[in-house]
């Protein structure tokens, strides 16, 4: 299901979570939702999901409103860290529950999906431990097949196997079943081959909305002599710089086109690409101006333009 | 299961690109899906679609509607060629500016090559 967010705006109190977000997903994507903590992932999501009205701005569902909307909220999942946030005595019982809410639950798949995860369904939901509940969230959210479907840190406490077959599932079934997907996450560089786009929010903002690609294409790290490098990058957007000693290196963000990388080679610097996680912290860093300088970057550049 | 260095479906594509020149892949010979792509590789399905995009627009494999994607016949010479003539740039070039910053002199480099021939 599509999404479009309008000046979306969410206050608790005195503190204003999402400052003024307008944004629109299309159906039948993955996306990636990065953000600092307290950046306002969990509150954004917690939106679209219907459990929380927004203070302000409007969102759409399906083209429809959200909150107290049984029609649009039944094609809507969202999976907190540890599964639906109720309290459930057996894995049984939480997929009893499930079926009952989720109009398009596949039961033979749910049940495949607990042999995959180790998990039964005589077990007690309080007696797992966090990454078995974090399975049961994931089972869950894949086995409802819902059109919007949203893992907000479903990986917690899960060991590297585990989570590997949560990705192998995840897309398997959202090849075979074509859905809108949300995943936020801190695990960036083990999640970010899974995201056709990502969005990074940042204190309530959202900072960039991009095809996962086209970000990592923007990004180019230059390396070499400081004084070069310098002379090389003034004028341009740079998230970072480091230096050692006599070498310094620093982060470009935006579209280096052929003729710029051939002198930069030419003049003995090395070029080199920039991994999400890193652009991710440069790109949210609170004290940098370079997150300012992100969206104009973005509105000007070209998304076709992407052939590195 | 990728390096850094380059985006994941440049990296798809270039293995593409070998298969074909190694004689793995032949002309006409249809290529694993990008589904198949996807999940053997463990990334978004549109990522792997780009790399068969690219591949497409660079003529190394074109596309039969409803059934898949195919190597195109000429593209193992076209591939060939294209490495010949980045052959010096690419490998000698850097080679011998290698060579001179270590020490060694180019004389050397020619007589390897010479017995690497001979040895042949």
């Amino acid at each position: 299901m599509n999404v479009e967010v309008r000046d979306l705006r969410v206050d608790y109190g005195e503190v204003r979570a999402v400052d003024g977000m307008t944004f629109s997903l299309d159906e039948g994507k993955i996306y990636g939702l990065l953000g600092r903590n307290g950046s306002g992932k969990t509150t954004l999501m917690s939106v679209l999901a219907g459990f929380r009205r927004e203070s302000g701005g409007t969102v759409r569902v399906g083209g429809r409103p959200v909150f107290e909307n049984g029609k649009v909220t039944s094609e809507i999942c969202l999976i907190r860290d540890a599964g639906e946030t109720i309290d459930i005595d057996k894995v049984d019982d939480a997929l009893y529950f499930a079926e009952w809410l989720r109009p398009r639950w596949d039961a033979a798949y749910a049940d495949e999906l607990l042999e995959r995860f180790g998990l039964r369904r005589k077990m007690s939901v309080k007696a797992m431990s966090k990454g078995q509940r974090s399975a049961l969230g994931v089972v869950v959210g894949l086995a409802g097949r819902s059109p919007l479907t949203m893992f907000d840190e479903s990986y917690l406490g899960m060991d590297a196997p585990s989570r590997y077959a949560f990705y192998d599932a995840l897309l398997a079934d959202f090849m075979a079943h074509s859905r809108t997907i949300i995943l936020s996450t801190h695990l960036i560089e083990e999640y970010s081959s899974l995201f056709e786009e990502v969005m990074i929010i940042d204190r309530g903002r959202l900072v960039v909305q991009e095809e996962s690609q086209t970000l990592l294409s923007r990004g180019t790290a230059v390396t070499g002599p400081a004084d070069r490098v310098e002379e090389f990058t003034a004028g341009l957007t740079v998230l970072n710089t480091r230096r050692l000693g006599p070498t310094a290196s620093a982060m470009v963000y935006g579209d280096l086109d052929e003729a710029r990388r051939r002198k930069a080679r030419e003049t003995g610097l090395e070029l080199g690409p920039i991994a999400m996680q890193d652009l991710f912290v440069h790109l949210t860093e609170p004290s940098g101006d370079a997150a300012r300088a992100v969206p104009s970057e973005d509105a000007s550049a070209d998304r076709s333009g992407d052939t590195r | 299961m990728f390096d850094d260095r380059s985006p994941i479906y440049r990296q798809i594509a270039d293995r593409i690109k070998a298969d074909v020149l190694s004689g793995a892949l032949r002309g006409d010979e249809q290529v694993m899906s990008t589904n198949q792509y996807a999940a053997f590789y463990r990334i978004n399905p549109a990522t792997a679609a780009k790399a068969f995009q690219q591949l497409v627009d660079e003529g190394v494999l074109y596309k039969k509607r409803g059934i898949g994607m195919f190597v195109s016949p000429a593209a193992p010479d076209a591939l060939r060629a294209e490495r010949r003539e980045r052959f010096f740039a690419d490998v000698v070039d850097p080679m011998v500016a290698e060579a001179k910053a270590i020490g060694i002199p180019l004389g050397d480099v020619v007589k390897r090559i010479d017995e690497l021939e001979g040895r042949g």
